[in-house]
Order: C-alpha cells, then structure tokens, then sequence
C-alpha cells in the first residue's frame, strides 16, 4: 500500500471570515476600482491554500462582483497560480539563463526520472510537485533548486536521488510524529 | 511652518542608525539577500548568533548584497580604527571560529579574507583613489576590501548603499543622507526644475528601452487629467537578471524616495510598486520601508510637513512575463489578464484606470536622488556621450566572479568579462556573452573591445537591455541557446496577436528540428522570415524582440547551424540527440569518476582499467564528460 501525503487545509468558518476581511480592506484600497483587489486576493487564497479551490474562486467573484468566469479567466493567465493541489513538497528546478548554461536541465530531467513525472506534475502519493521555475534570482549559486521554501545551491544531477531521499524521510518522520 | 529640509532635520536628529554610523564597537555584518540565503546565510547568521551569544559588546547587523554572489555566505568585520575584513564562502563553523579568533579575540584569518580569493583582482596600494571617493553620497568604497579590483572598476550609484546598510532600518538610510533629495525637492524646487535636473543629467530609462527619464515625467505632468500615479516597475522578468532584486533587497528606501520625488515632480499623490511574486524577500523590505517612511511622516497625507499627499502600495505580479511591458502591468494592476494594448495612448496620457501614469523602472528610480543631491552636472559627466551615468549588471554564466556590478556606461565587454569578472573558469575559452535576455542578443569575442552603451550594442546586434549578462564558454551550443530563450518566449507569450503566438511557435519548430538533427537547407531562410515578421508586426516589446536570440546568434554564429542542419553534428555536444559519449581507451585511467557520476549507471569497468559507456542506456546528460580527470570521454 502507498502511502498517501496530503497537506493540511484550513477550511474553517473562520478561515472564510479572515478572507472576507481581506477582501474587504483590499476594496477599500481603491474605492470605485474594486477589481483591482482580484488579484491581491488570489495570491492570499493560494498563500493559505496552495492553490485555488473552486469554492474560493466563486466565493471571491461573488465579493468582487464579477462573473466566476473571469475569476477562472485571470487566475489561469497567470502561471504563479495554481488550480490543481500540490504535493507537500513543491520542487522547482531553475531553468534561468545562469542555471541553464551551468547545466540545470539535467538536474530537471533527473528529478523528472527518479520520480517518474513530468514538470508539472505530482507524485501519486502526493508527496511531491515537480517544476520548472523562471529565474529565481539566485544566478551566482546556479544550477539552483527550491524545494517549498529551501534553497539548494550548485545542485549536480547526482545529489537528486539524495535530495529526493532526505525529504522522503522528513515526510515520514512528519507522519509518523502525527500518528 | 517650517521647510521639509528642517522637519527632516529634526527626523534625523531622533534617528538611531544600526550601521551607518561611527564603528563603537566591534560589528559583525552578514549579507542576507535572496543569493546569500542561497549559499546559506541564515545557517551562517545562526552560528554567529550563537557564538557571540552572551558576549553583548559586538553588534550583529544584517546588509544587503555586495555583489560576489559567488563568495556567499560574506561576514563582515569592523572594529574601531581598524581595516575591515571581508570573510567568503562563511559556513557555520567557519562563522563561529570567525567569531572566536577575530570579534572576540584579536587575530583575524587571512586566508579566509576576500583578498585571499583568487580571481578577485589585486588590492590597489593604500590611499589609492576610488571611483566616486571625492564625492560624499557616493563615497562608499572607503572600506578596506573595497580597493578590491573588483570593485575598484565599478562606480556605484545606484548600488550606492546595497551592502552598506541595513535594509531594515530608515535610520540607516537616513544616516546616508536618505530622503534629503525629497526635502531638497519639496523645499527648493519647483516640479519644473526637479524635471529639468532630470532631464539635464540625461538619465535614460533602465528597464532595456532607454527612453529619456526626464522626458516621460515631462509627458505625464504635462497630461490633463486629475488624479496621476507613479509607478514602479520591479517586474523583473528576464531569466539570468537580477539587478532589481539586489537593489529593493539591499537600499528598498531609495526607490520609495525616487518614487515621492517622481510623485512630487508630475502631480501624483498615489504611486504603485509591481514586484514579481517570486521575490519575497524584497517584497518584504519594500513593505517595512514603506511601514517606516509612513510612520516617520515622509509618506502619508503631510510628505514631510509640507501637505502634499503621498501614498505607496506595492502590488505583486503573478508569474507573467509580459506584464513587465508597462501597458500589460498596468492591466494586472487593474485586476485583468496581463495583456498589452496597443500604443498610443502612451501610460503618460492614459494609463491606470485611463489616467496620465509615470512608469519607470528600479534602477532607474534608484538613481533618482543621487542626481538630486549632486546635479545634473555632476551625473552627466559619467558615461558617454548618449548614454548617461553607469548600469548595474547582473553578471552570471561561465565567469569567475559572478555577482552583481554597477559600472560607467562605456566601458569595454572585455574589462566586464575579464577585470571585473575574473575571466573563463576552468580553463575554457570565453565564447559569447549575452545581453539583454530573451529579448536581446550575444556578442562573441570580436566585440570584446565594444564599449557597453546603448547605441554599440545595439550596432553589434545585441541589446543593452535591463541588465543580463551572461558570459558563455566554448562548452555552450548558441543554436541550444536560441531555442532556449525561444522556448521561454513561446511559452510566455500572451497569445494577443498572431505574429507573436504563432511566430514564436512556429520558430521555436524550426529550431527543435535542427537540434535533433532533422534541419533541412530551407530552415535559415525560414527563420530570418519567420523573425522579421514578428519583429515588424507583433503589438509589444515581447513579440517584436523575441526573435533577437535566434537571429543574433544566426548572424554571429552561421557555422554552428550550419553543422547542425548539414553534418547532423553538435560541435559542441550539447544537444543530445546529435551525440554519443565514448570512452578513449588510450587515455582512461580507470579512476571511476564517471562510473559514479553516471545518473543511470551505464558505465562499467574495473578498477585501473579502461571503462566503457553503454550506448543503448545512456542518457547523454554529459555528466561523464564533465567530469573525467584525463578528458578521456570524447563526444561523437
């Protein structure tokens, strides 16, 4: 049996009143140009959520008075959001200039083996989402690699399979310390 | 009612700067920016909390990049009437021996000092003339390590603080006569003059255009139309830059100034910052310097007792390219798709919300207040004839010092490659650099000698552009580096007009096909088509500049594609499809280094005999090749 690693989601009634709050200072901010918080409010839902559940984008429409289509017109044009879950530990992989000359494709192409899914994807065990980040900004420590908020600099595809270890092991350390 | 110069006074006189001012006691600096926590700062900044836990006589401050990325983790030392030391590469037990044998006791290491680096240039004897020494705002290379070649070629203006303060503090910035330009302005200059000083000091816009400052806040005051914004455009896109984030990371304050000067200047009272989302770390020191600034009264309803009203708000992007073009930015500001539109209007009659909008970029503003304080005179001295003042460059790529630098616009590709940078590592021969990212182009080793300015660039076929430079060695394909910017083009296109959508992808065809080797003859010719017509016809700057990699590199480099379409063959080995890896039996040692660096474990042999790669499982990552002591792997 696999496990199955999920991330925790905070959907309770007052996680629902914070948002409103938000979107209410947000309003404020521009009196007569409420659309202008659409997108300070998408960046909060995501923040907490991890990506954009259907229910926040049509709770969010409604505040905003605007169609949910637009919502869904918005948040997919911009590449930092996310409609779909992801995994505990979201691993992107530089592919900036600096990173690509100093060999980050390899280092992609070797995440994307050892845990056979494509930049883009999750695990089926939802432990982990591979992608391809834009220029992190980090060029001097290139090839870089995020993994949620950490920072591995100069990363040779041979550390991979270490990487991917160490944070399977932190996993179900985490899991087994809930139980 | 006293003048804003005077309210500032007396804000200055209740300030407590954390760094800036007189060294007292000993200080230990740690640079946190987001490339030093790259290389592990908040390790090193732990360590030193640590060791000097319980000896309360040494300061712990922290400042913003220095600019040798490749030296992070950087501890600074500083201790009352001695030179300072610069430490590199500070792991956590390097911090805390730091700590025990120099803050604490009195002999500091040597080998562990920038100066001990290779590649970093000599020390210039002591007393040496620095750029900028003779003038105060601009005095920052007095520092010890600072007569360091790598930083004695730079003149840092914009970069005149990132380093030497922390970002945290307006004290701090107010220590290095921060926001006496603002006072300056709103006590002593009419918005005309402040515009003409702009004008005068020739400052061109940063961002990669280089339209003249001065002119598009000429545009925007001269608008009709009531309420203005400023806007600060800190979306900064290019893969391989990050001049920006260094500078909100490193000296946030400046900007927030520049951007009330600006508001001042065109008759703005509400003023916008649009960061990329992928930089929290600045969002963060934007968000505490404009928390400061309202709390000390510079910004507000009262700009430093004067009654003018300004009021700053920092907006995050969301992972768009495109809306680094200021039309697009400006719709993602207004809740919408990050779409361009067409110009005219120009932002400067009709921009946010159709109202007379001033959008400059980071570095652009950043320059702002030091031409204030100095003149116009002063800042148009620096530079050539058409292009003014210096440019900060985000040096990356196969170099030895990368990090970031700021220089006078002029000076040669070759002093940047080689003085500054250190040259080619590893041995291997410089072969092109890149300018200007997706949008701009590569100069290979005939425009060594071209002095950087936006006019010879642009002449060499490359772009000055926001401030990319990416050196590449004889080991870099430039027919795999068009397709890469292509790729990132193609697919951060916003799919607005047809040149630009299909143009890309139809360009981006053509090159995957010669990268595995199926170019045919026709292929050159289709993309000069291709290129020229999303250059003429596409609605923005991202569509009319994103053939510039490809074409540029046809025109620099005709011989790499040729031996692609024609001779199925990668000269350099970089694309995968047109190689195989063998091992040279003469020349293996046996030593199984790329037995164990192989990701697939394809290489076999014994110990001290010659090894062998198989074919039919290798991956062609390279990895093997990389790393053969006797260069025993030969590409096929």
């Amino acid at each position: 049996m696999t496990t199955r690693f999920k991330k925790e989601v905070l959907d309770t009634p007052a996680w629902w009143q914070d948002l409103d709050r938000f979107i209410e200072e947000e309003k404020a901010k521009n009196p007569g140009h409420v659309q202008s918080a659409l997108i300070p409010v998408l960046h909060y839902v995501q923040d907490r959520y991890g990506y954009i559940p259907e229910k926040a984008a049509n709770h969010v429409a409604q505040s905003l008075g605007v169609p949910t289509v637009y919502v869904w017109g918005v948040a997919s044009f911009y590449s930092y959001f996310s409609l779909t879950p992801k995994g505990v530990y979201t691993i992107r992989v530089c592919t900036g200039t600096a990173c690509y000359v100093q060999g980050s494709q390899a280092v992609l192409d070797e995440f994307a083996r050892r845990l056979e899914i494509k930049p883009g994807e999750s695990t089926e065990d939802g432990l982990f989402t591979l992608e391809e980040a834009r220029c992190l900004g980090a060029c001097g420590q290139a090839p870089v690699v995020m993994v949620n908020e950490r920072f591995h600099a100069k990363v040779q595809p041979e550390q991979v399979s270490d990487i991917v270890a160490d944070y399977t092991a932190e996993a179900h350390a985490t899991l087994s310390a809930e139980e | 009612m006293s003048s804003a110069v005077e309210v500032l006074e007396k804000i200055k006189r209740d300030a407590s700067p954390i760094i800036a001012g007189e060294v007292k006691e000993p200080q230990v600096l740690v640079g946190i920016a987001t490339c030093a926590l790259a290389g592990g700062a908040q390790d090193t900044l732990d360590a030193v909390e640590s060791a000097m836990d319980g000896n309360g006589s040494a300061g712990l401050g922290k400042v913003g990049c220095v600019g040798c990325c490749n030296l992070e983790p950087l501890m600074e030392v500083r201790k009352p009437g001695e030179p300072t030391r610069m430490y590199v590469n500070v792991d956590p037990e390097r911090a805390a021996e730091i700590v025990r044998r120099d803050v604490m006791g009195n002999s500091p290491i040597e080998d562990w000092q920038m100066e001990a680096v290779e590649g970093i240039g000599a020390l210039a004897p002591e007393g040496a003339p620095a750029p900028g020494e003779d003038h105060d705002i601009v005095d920052r290379f007095t520092r010890d390590w600072r007569r360091l070649d790598f930083f004695r070629r730079q003149t840092r203006i914009c970069l005149r603080n990132v380093g030497r303060i922390d970002p945290e503090s307006i004290d701090d910035y107010l220590a290095v006569g921060g926001y006496s330009a603002l006072a300056k302005c709103l006590s002593e200059l009419s918005r005309q003059e402040v515009i003409d000083i702009v004008k005068e000091s020739g400052l061109r816009g940063r961002g990669g255009a280089g339209f003249p400052t001065g002119l598009k806040w000429q545009f925007t005051h001269d608008a009709p139309g009531d309420p203005k914004f400023v806007v600060c455009n800190a979306d900064e896109g290019d893969p391989g830059a990050f001049m920006d984030r260094s500078t909100l990371e490193g000296d946030p304050h400046s900007v927030v100034e520049a951007l009330a000067i600006c508001a001042y200047a065109v008759g703005a009272k509400r003023g916008f910052i649009y960061v990329r989302a992928e930089y929290p770390l600045a969002v963060e020191r934007l968000r505490i310097a404009i928390e400061q600034a309202t709390e000390r009264g510079i910004l507000g309803d009262d700009v430093l007792g004067t009654g003018h009203e300004f009021r700053l708000e920092i907006r995050l992007g969301a992972g768009a390219f495109v809306c680094g073009e200021e039309t697009a930015l400006l719709a993602s500001i207004e809740g919408k798709r990050g779409m361009p539109r067409p110009r005219p209007p120009f932002p400067a009659a009709s921009g946010l919300w159709g109202q007379p909008t001033n959008i400059n970029n980071v570095e652009t503003l950043a320059n702002v207040p030091a031409i204030i304080l100095l003149g116009a005179e002063w800042y148009s001295s620096i530079g050539t004839e058409k292009s003014k003042g210096t440019k900060v460059f985000a040096l990356a790529g196969n170099v030895v010092n990368t990090g970031l630098i700021e220089v006078p616009m002029g000076v040669t590709l070759r002093e940047v490659v080689y003085d500054i940078g250190g040259g080619i590592p590893g041995g291997k021969e410089f072969k092109a650099a890149q300018t200007g990212g997706p949008s701009g182009g590569c100069l290979p080793t005939k425009y060594l000698d071209t002095p950087i300015d936006y006019e010879s660039l642009k002449a060499a076929g490359a772009i000055m552009g926001s401030g990319g430079l990416i050196v590449m060695d004889d080991h870099t394909c430039m027919v795999d580096i068009a397709k890469f910017f292509l790729t990132f083009t193609q697919d951060e296109s916003c799919g607005k007009c047809t040149p630009c959508r299909e143009g890309t992808k139809r360009m981006l065809e053509v090159l995957e096909r010669i990268t595995e080797g199926k170019g045919e003859a026709l292929d050159l010719e289709r993309l000069k088509r291709l290129g020229a017509a999303a250059q003429r016809a596409s609605l923005c700057g991202l569509g009319q500049s994103a053939p510039n990699p490809v074409l540029s590199t046809m025109d620099q480099f005709p011989e790499e594609y040729e031996a692609h379409i024609h001779d199925d063959r990668c000269p350099t080995g970089v694309c995968s499809a047109l190689v195989s890896y063998v091992i040279v039996e003469e020349t293996c040692i046996g030593c199984g280094l790329c037995k164990r660096v192989c990701p697939v474990h394809c290489i076999a042999g014994e110990a001290r005999q010659p090894h062998e790669i198989d074919d039919a499982i290798c991956v062609r990552c390279g990895a093997c090749y990389e790393k053969c002591p006797v260069d025993a792997i030969a590409i096929k």
